[in-house]
């Protein structure tokens, strides 16, 4: 999901930095390897914008534990969302999916944070008009809380206790030059809602 | 706030940027073995059809059916239309039945216009083509065409024309596709040549922003591009050239003459065309011209239209227009 407003990055406090980051997708790599039993028909789909990062860069992880290539694509999310109707139409990002399709494999949503579940949910809707999958689990760097649908993923980096007044901000290096995830203060006028 | 689509000349560059860059993603929907996206769920869109049309009310119903709108066609031939209603009352009807938006074709210029500012409805106006005046959809999905061929489907998202030639040759005077392009493509960066008999050129041309010759075959060499047009017989009320032959002798692109355009350029046709008129068999049947490429992404175009201005809460376009008020 990408709603990182404009937060004040100074005032925020960094809770996972370049080096954690590293470790915590090593981490995640094994895990989706042992669940999987070797990932051999896994799939990895990033959503966009942050997320796409991370799929590439587990691919390229799991690419190493297992030394076969592991497809990575994108999946926008954005047609699908429940809330267009409440705000501007957005621009559409890019969805890509890797050569083979998704039928019949196991299919690895990936996502930067992990808020009120329902990016997860359009994703899911999305991935329904593309194909079927054998199944559909879900990685994300943070669990920050505060679901509102009965969704849960899968392989979580850190859990993230916040309250609602606080902002989650994910920073790759891809995107914004430097890897970190940062907890800030939510600027008290703005009603737009972070992560 | 500018909600309509009435005009290419209403479009600021970024916002015919964004139609383009969004319309690149909508056509990779027709690649998906389920071509169908929820995001104009519940919303009505009636094509209000007040001219024959083929491709742009097939295009247009394509489009908003794979956004899952809710559509309703509309033609005056059979309606009450031809009983004598007037344009006031079928938009209030169509407002009493809540539609959301109005995709509208009509013979006389400025009757989208009409419909958007008189507060007879609600609706979002689409402009599908009016008279003389302009078809903005046409112009956005040649703009369209000529950045994926000429530059690229990646390389092209978030550019525009810039220094691209392209040369519009024909029935000037009748043609809203004329006139909408020169706005867009002059919008887009892009340098515009129109070439025509001195008849078929409106009065006041000379202010238009483009370069205007009479002459086919020097203006050739140097395009990127070369849009034919359809000499608008159906809208001619007088001689304006002496016979077809000497017309389509003057300005009709056969082999020869496309053998004259740069190995690159493209040759363009917004249909329906008349063979043996302004383009012959042999170059309308050549790899080199877009004419069905240009219907296919008429459809991604107008898919990006309907969601811009329909998908969220308010339009994502902006309206060089409104900034004006």
């Amino acid at each position: 999901m990408d709603t990182h407003a404009e937060a004040d990055t100074s005032a925020a406090r960094p809770v996972l930095e370049g080096p954690d980051i590293q470790r915590v997708l090593t981490r995640i790599a094994h895990e989706i390897v042992e669940r999987a039993k070797g990932a051999d028909d896994v799939v990895l789909l990033g959503i966009p914008t942050r997320g796409v990062h991370l799929a590439r860069r587990l691919a390229a992880k799991l690419e190493q534990i297992t030394e076969r290539p592991v497809p990575a694509g994108s999946l926008d999310i954005t047609m699908y969302r429940d809330d267009l109707r409440l705000q501007p139409p957005r621009a559409l990002a890019r969805t890509e999916i890797p050569g083979d399709g998704i039928d019949g494999r196991l299919v690895v949503l990936v996502d930067d944070v992990l808020f009120s579940g329902r990016t997860i949910r359009a994703a899911l809707d999305a991935l329904n008009d593309i194909g079927r999958p054998r199944a559909v689990q879900l990685a994300v760097l943070v669990d920050r809380g505060h679901r509102e649908l009965p969704i849960r993923a899968d392989y979580v980096g850190k859990n993230l206790p916040t309250s609602l007044r606080e902002t989650v901000k994910v920073q790759l290096a891809e995107e914004d030059g430097r890897d970190s995830v940062l907890l800030g203060a939510k600027p008290a006028a703005q009603g737009g809602r972070l992560h | 706030m500018q909600r309509h689509l009435i005009s290419a000349a209403d479009l600021t560059r970024d916002d015919a940027v964004l139609i383009l860059d969004t319309a690149e993603e909508m056509a990779r929907v027709a690649d998906r073995p389920i071509k169908k996206l929820p995001t104009l769920r519940g919303r009505t869109v009636v094509n209000l059809f007040f001219e024959d049309s083929t491709r742009t009310r097939i295009s247009f119903e394509a489009a908003e059916k794979r956004l899952s709108a809710d559509v309703i066609n509309f033609s005056a031939k059979g309606s009450s239309v031809s009983k004598g209603e007037s344009l006031k009352d079928t938009a209030q009807t169509l407002e009493a039945m809540g539609v959301d938006a109005v995709v509208i074709r009509h013979s006389a210029s400025g009757a989208p216009y009409r419909l958007a500012t008189s507060g007879w409805i609600d609706a979002v106006v689409i402009n599908a083509g009016d008279g003389t005046h302009q078809h903005p959809t046409q112009a956005l999905l040649d703009a369209f065409t000529l950045r994926r061929r000429l530059i690229g489907r990646d390389a092209g998202l978030g550019q525009d024309l810039s220094g691209k030639r392209v040369t519009i040759v024909g029935d000037v005077l009748h043609s809203r596709v004329a006139r909408s392009n020169v706005d867009l493509l002059h919008t887009l960066g892009a340098e515009v040549t129109l070439v025509a008999p001195p008849t078929l050129l409106p009065v006041g041309v000379e202010s238009w922003p483009c370069e205007v010759s009479y002459d086919l075959d020097a203006a050739l060499p140097k395009c990127d591009a070369v849009m034919m047009l359809r000499v608008q017989r159906e809208r001619m009320n007088a001689a304006f050239f002496p016979t077809e032959r000497e017309y389509s002798r003057r300005y009709g692109l056969d082999a020869d003459r496309m053998a004259r355009l740069p190995e690159h350029a493209l040759v363009m046709h917004p249909g329906p065309m008349v063979r043996g008129m302004e383009i012959t068999a042999e170059v309308a049947d050549s790899g080199r011209c877009t004419a069905v490429e240009q219907v296919a992404n008429g459809v991604s175009i107008r898919m990006a239209v309907l969601y811009l201005l329909l998908g969220g809460m308010e339009p994502a376009v902006t309206h060089s227009r409104s900034e004006e008020k």
